[in-house]
């Protein structure tokens, strides 16, 4: 039997996942019946129970779900804005680029970690510290990607701009602004997923106040609630995934038309 | 005035390559003058000179327009664009007000046979609808100088002759000046009344030949044994000066 088109998208990815439930339900049943461990790999149902049904927890999450993604669109917000101007900056002269880009990959290269405390002590614990981890992880990207596509405007398409006297801005804003589009996209995609890690590591680092999902994880792990620890870990990666796809599809929207992104 | 005038021009760039060497050549309103020359030659670098976007080193170019036409050796046309768009670039770019501009964006689509595409992708035409695109976004300004960098050289041959009888009755219904630059000596004999010979390294004019036909020009002039005879001639000339 011949799959139409639609169904040859959807059925693959779904027998596998039925598989890895399968799986799961299988070593489920392993650590509950033979090791007496059950919190360590709950039963998918207890999971699925803990996250849509069980009210405490369901609020807990979805509660801790809502922080994390203000936190993350915060950041990426401010990591687009950042990000956009530092490489228009850059694309203006060769000598500004070469002053500044060198700062981008000392961001990029500084390990977050070494500066936690630091962060904590000059911004507190709270939301601020949270949004500063989020775009020193999330704004390289954007920062390169765009650099990279304000530079990457065909010569031929430049001299045209040059043959008629373009002034600067009708460069930027008519070019290479529109030519670094699909490049724009691919850093913008690739600094949303990483804001959502930035998000849960950084509601990890500082811990104190409103707890997002990361901080709740910690929690239920330590008090070695399985169903609700496998539940907030679910709904994470469920959160990383629904924004990618949801970048993904704003590229399409946005070059699709003159663009073939894949 | 001349619409340009070359006067012993040179041209060596910052890495010590000489591109141009006494270059002496000019172009008059209503002369269509074709630079036949082999790759590398420096024919793409005597525009680039005409338009601004290299200066002369030795000798003088003086150029007596601002209304210049420029067709790029591919169409060059903004992907993102629509066509209709791509053509008013120029206009837009000189802050025309919109109704003249639109008004000048459809004339020139309607020239080059291109109406009914004003909405298409650049993605979406051929490589002759793109050159004809191409050819319209510099037909906009109404250029007294039009400037061709080997426009055609990709399009098959059937296209490129169809193109060449549209721009042969272009440049007779518009009047402008142009220099064309090609290494198909068909096509400069069947497109000029003034043929040049290049030869390169460093890039000087060896032969001038002027073209006998009048216009406009029959298509079958290309197969008339007088055309036969200027084409082969050219040919040899461009030969002696590659040696």
């Amino acid at each position: 039997m011949r799959l139409s088109r639609r169904g040859a998208v959807f059925w693959p990815p779904a027998a596998v996942g039925a598989a890895l439930l399968a799986l799961w339900y299988l070593a489920a049943t392993y650590y509950d019946k033979v090791l007496a461990l059950s919190y360590i790999v709950p039963y998918p149902h207890l999971v699925g129970q803990a996250l849509l049904i069980e009210p405490a927890s369901r609020e807990q999450i979805f509660t801790g779900l809502g922080r994390s993604a203000v936190v993350t669109f915060t950041g990426l917000a401010i990591s687009i804005v950042l990000g956009t101007g530092w490489a228009v900056l850059m694309a203006q002269a060769r000598w500004v680029e070469r002053s500044l880009f060198p700062y981008a990959v000392v961001l990029q290269c500084v390990p977050i970690l070494a500066l936690v405390p630091l962060i904590s002590l000059l911004f507190g614990y709270g939301f601020a510290s949270r949004v500063i981890v989020t775009v020193m992880i999330a704004v390289f990207p954007m920062v390169a990607n765009t650099l990279f596509g304000l530079q990457a405007v065909p010569r031929a398409q430049r001299e045209l701009f040059a043959l008629h006297g373009a002034s600067r801005r009708d460069r930027l804003l008519k070019l290479q602004f529109p030519a670094a589009l699909p490049s724009i996209f691919v850093g913008l995609r690739t600094s949303a997923g990483l804001a959502v890690i930035g998000a849960i590591v950084g509601d990890q680092f500082f811990q104190r106040g409103n707890p997002g999902i990361g901080v709740l994880i910690l929690i239920y792990a330590s008090r070695l609630s399985g169903p609700e620890l496998y539940a907030s870990i679910v709904t994470a990666a469920a959160f990383g995934v629904a924004v990618f796809v949801f970048f993904g599809q704003l590229t399409k929207l946005a070059v699709g038309r003159w663009y073939d992104s894949r | 005035m001349s619409l340009v005038r070359f006067d012993e021009a040179g041209l060596t760039f910052g890495n010590g390559v000489t591109a141009l060497d006494g270059v002496s050549l000019s172009v008059e309103a209503g002369e269509f003058v074709t630079v036949v020359g082999p790759s590398g030659c420096g024919k793409s670098t005597l525009l680039r000179v005409v338009a601004g976007l290299e200066k002369v080193t030795g000798g003088s170019c003086r150029v007596g327009t601002n209304q210049l036409g420029y067709v790029f050796q591919d169409a060059t046309l903004l992907p993102w664009r629509s066509v209709a768009e791509n053509v008013a670039l120029p206009s837009e770019l000189a802050g025309q007000p919109r109704t003249q501009r639109a008004e000048q964006t459809q004339r020139a689509i309607n020239l080059v046979g291109l109406d009914g595409f004003e909405d298409a992708l650049p993605g979406q035409l051929s490589g002759g609808m793109s050159m004809r695109a191409s050819l319209a976004r510099a037909l906009t300004l109404n250029p007294e100088l039009f400037l061709f960098d080997e426009p055609f050289g990709a399009l098959d041959e059937i296209t490129r002759q169809r193109l060449n009888d549209e721009l042969s009755n272009l440049f007779l219904a518009q009047g402008f000046g142009a220099l064309f630059i090609t290494h198909s000596v068909s096509e400069a004999v069947y497109l000029s009344s003034r043929v040049l010979v290049m030869s390169g390294r460093p890039g000087t004019i060896r032969a001038s030949f002027d073209v006998p036909f009048g216009y406009p020009r029959d298509p079958d002039l290309r197969f008339d044994a007088a055309f036969g005879e200027l084409v082969g001639e050219i040919s040899h000339a461009l030969r002696l000066g590659h040696r």
